[in-house]
């Protein structure tokens, strides 16, 4: 048992360390196309962390969802508009300067809350998994707690549809 | 061991990872997708929420999941508006850098 979770630790990190790299390659990449298939390979480790938190669902969400059809929609829009990589600019080193005290603050901050909130170091309690499916879970609260927010979602994805077909018409008047 | 403090603190910095792209980059879709590492930190302490909230069935909390998968959902409706703006800005303007597109600079 102390086995497996010291397991868990390694992997979590392993997939932690993944993920954040892999972000800063996003924000660090001067061609777009480098960036976008980054930002597939950060979603992918953020899928695989939810299923250490035994969210399977959402974790295939996150593949299916946000590295299947959002990415493709990316990289389609960025060869759509033939983007070059970006010229390299001279930083302004006051701008930099802020923005990295910004960012550090922000860092220092979530970790001081952290480190504050009671619940953040204690262990996760167990769950008891016989006989329950987590989709089947997910699904039973979804269609009996949520569902006027369900449908309203759907009629939020059409009207997004409708836009977006409205947006990409040639002549916007 | 790990602890629920772990998991927020991975996402808050994927959250300023995120926000370091929109502040830095000057192309609109790289912006667009430092917004998106935002919005996927966020879902990340949400799950890890609820599964440190577990119910007295021993079960996570599935509300909180719920409500990942709505955001998920409105997630990728935003994406879609958006990226169908930059291309509506594109072809105006030829340009998808920030620093062209100055017609509401005051």
């Amino acid at each position: 048992m102390i086995e497996t979770a010291r397991m868990l630790t390694i992997v979590f990190w392993l997939l932690s360390a993944l993920m954040l790299s892999s972000a800063v390659c996003v924000v660090a990449f001067r061609n777009p196309v480098n960036s976008a298939m980054s930002l597939v390979l950060s979603f992918l480790a953020l899928a695989a962390l939810y299923v250490t938190l035994d969210a399977y669902f959402i974790g295939i969400i996150q593949v299916l969802v946000y590295a299947g059809a959002v990415m493709v929609l990316f990289l389609f829009i960025i060869m759509l508009l033939d983007l070059k990589a970006e010229a390299r600019r001279r930083l302004n080193l006051a701008t930099l300067a802020g923005g990295l005290v910004v960012l550090g603050g922000f860092v220092l901050l979530v970790a001081r809350v952290v480190k504050s909130l009671p619940a953040a170091g204690q262990n996760f309690p167990p769950l008891a998994r016989d006989g329950h499916s987590d989709v089947a879970d997910v699904g039973l609260a979804l269609f009996s707690g949520y569902n006027l927010p369900f449908q309203v979602i759907g009629v939020l994805l059409l009207v997004a549809t409708v836009g977006v077909v409205v947006l990409s018409r040639r002549q916007l008047r | 061991m790990l602890t629920l403090g772990n998991y927020l603190l991975v996402s808050g910095l994927l959250f300023a990872i995120g926000l370091a792209g929109v502040m830095l980059r000057r192309n609109l879709l790289v912006i667009f997708m430092g917004l998106e590492l935002m919005l996927n930190a966020a879902n990340l302490s949400l799950v890890a929420f609820a599964r440190h909230g577990v119910t007295t069935l021993g079960l996570p909390d599935y509300n909180a999941q719920v409500l990942v998968f709505f955001i998920i959902t409105v997630a990728a409706a935003e994406v879609a508006v958006g990226l169908a703006i930059i291309v509506a800005l594109y072809r105006l303007r030829q340009t998808t850098h920030v620093e062209d597109l100055n017609g509401m600079k005051f």
